[in-house]
């Protein structure tokens, strides 16, 4: 089967002396659930940025679909952390997720009748359908993170990042978020989750990535989880206890 | 009543007034409609500066017998293309930037005109001269600001999702650096446009003053974007009425109007107003 990303030996050092990503390579699956682990300023995000096209490599190839990441923009969704949002902004709930349907759209052009039903079922799936007139900032943490997945959903891509979905949101909306990219990998996409959280990585994910700076490990979670790897990911001693419990001294 | 239709229509029985009446209108829409978008790109500054730096392209393009239409747009889109060179390239931040950029070619202007004999009215530049408006300045004015709103017509989209979320735009491949620079030409153009009615220093009110109003009453950027380029017209339409009846400064006096839009916004508007309760 042909891996829907697939990048190596790429360094990004956003121009300074000091890579933020070195040498990293990795393969990954259409169909797989994968989280980026790491400690804080490990590089995750920018190894998500550095897959979307956002930042210059130093060195590397990125490949997407088989192809690159311009040819492929349409099929990869990527919902970043959301600091540098203004949640003054004058846009509705509906007109976000509709943002999902630019990239098919094209210049100029106007969303069409079939663009409005995919919104709408984007909404449906995230239980956001009756908040849709609602001003985007005037949404829990939860709803608005439930919004840009929805968004990304709208999109109809065939790779989803997603930078920290659920820093900082609800239960529900962790329950609606997790099942949602469990059905989306059941259809055969792939799901990359930057995610630092510990806890319930192997309900979550059926495959890792743990990175600090390098690639420590990558591949399946049972075999990747695992005290060594962990350890050498968070240069501090751990040991996994029972499933998914996480003791670092 | 009689008296209404008669301070009403007064001024339209002169041609100069009809022409100053079109400039205002089409620069009170032009100026609302870009406007919103500066404010949410937080770019008021930037509206300031160009408007600044057109003063150089007017006396330049005396100096060189052109109009001066061109040479302003001309020093307007360079100087924000220097600004966003020295935000980019070093690490000096775009306020300070446009502080630098825009002051510069102020004074530039100033220079080339306190060192050539022309007639422009420096005066006229600065604070605008809207009875002086000519046919041909009519034509041009009317182009400019109709290019700006087909513009942002057309590209609604674009730069809504360019505003909101600069990352997401990039991600799905939205030249983002392009759009910021259209918008710099379109800026361009509406501040020349608005030269003769408000002037160079009054402009950056026209840009924001309209659009912070209406950006109190709305939640919705199309919205907004109307309501913004109706508040432009009205206080135009208004300022130049008062102007005529009570002989004072034409920019100032719709500036003013404007003002006061924005000033019974920021108190009773239905959401946001400061002395509306708030139930929720």
């Amino acid at each position: 089967m042909e891996e829907s990303i697939w990048i190596e030996d790429v360094t990004v050092s956003y121009g300074t002396d000091d890579p933020v990503i070195e040498r990293a390579s990795f393969a990954l699956q259409p169909g797989s659930k994968v989280g980026v682990i790491g400690p804080n300023g490990a590089g995750k995000s920018t190894l998500m940025k550095a897959i979307v096209g956002l930042i210059p490599l130093d060195q590397g190839t990125v490949k997407v679909l088989g192809g690159s990441i311009n040819q492929k923009r349409k099929y990869v969704a990527y919902v970043p952390q959301k600091e540098n949002i203004d949640w003054d902004f004058p846009v509705s709930v509906y007109d976000v997720v509709m943002m999902g349907r630019y990239v098919h759209l094209g210049w100029i052009k106007r969303p069409g009748e079939q663009d409005h039903q995919i919104v709408s079922e984007a909404l449906e799936e995230v239980g956001m359908l009756e908040y849709q007139e609602r001003q985007v900032g005037k949404l829990s943490g939860g709803q608005r993170q439930r919004v840009f997945l929805a968004r990304a959903l709208a999109q109809r891509a065939e790779i989803m990042l997603l930078d920290e979905p659920f820093a900082g949101v609800d239960q529900t909306t962790e329950e609606v978020i997790y099942g949602l990219l469990d059905q989306l990998s059941k259809e055969g996409k792939t799901v990359v989750v930057v995610h630092h959280d510990l806890k319930k990585v192997k309900k979550y994910f059926d495959n890792l990535i743990l990175v600090n700076k390098e690639i420590i490990a990558y591949g399946p979670t049972q075999s990747t989880f695992t005290p060594s790897y962990l350890t050498q990911t968070f240069s501090q001693k751990s040991t996994v206890v029972q499933n998914d419990l996480v003791v670092m001294t | 009543m009689e008296l209404l239709w008669e301070l009403l229509v007064a001024p339209l029985e002169y041609q100069f007034m009809q022409r100053a009446f079109l400039a205002a209108i089409v620069v009170g829409v032009g100026c609302g409609v870009l406007g919103s978008l500066l404010i949410l790109r937080k770019l008021a500054l930037m509206g300031d500066a160009i408007s600044h730096a057109v003063l150089p392209g007017v006396a330049i393009a005396y100096l060189l017998g052109i109009n001066f239409f061109i040479g302003a747009t001309i020093t307007g889109v360079t100087t924000a293309l220097g600004i966003g060179f020295i935000t980019e390239h070093s690490k000096i931040k775009e306020d300070s930037a446009i502080g630098i950029m825009f002051s510069a070619a102020f004074a530039i202007g100033i220079l080339i005109i306190s060192k050539i004999t022309t007639n422009i009215d420096l005066f006229h530049i600065l604070f605008g001269n809207v009875l002086g408006v000519s046919r041909t300045d009519l034509i041009l004015i009317s182009i400019l600001g109709f290019l700006v709103i087909v513009l942002t017509i057309l590209f609604f989209k674009e730069l809504k999702l360019s505003s909101f979320d600069p990352i997401m735009a990039r991600s799905i491949g939205l030249p983002t650096d392009m759009i910021h620079y259209l918008l710099m030409l379109m800026l361009s153009f509406i501040v020349v446009a608005s030269l003769q009615t408000v002037g160079i220093i009054l402009v950056v009110a026209m840009l924001i003053t309209p659009g912070a109003t209406a950006y109190l009453l709305t939640d919705d950027l199309s919205e907004m974007m109307v309501l913004s380029g109706v508040f432009g017209l009205v206080s135009a339409l208004v300022g130049l009425y008062l102007s005529f009846h009570l002989n004072v400064a034409s920019g100032a006096a719709i500036v003013v109007v404007a003002t006061s839009f924005f000033i019974i916004a920021l108190l009773f508007s239905p959401q946001e107003g400061l002395l509306v309760s708030k139930e929720q």
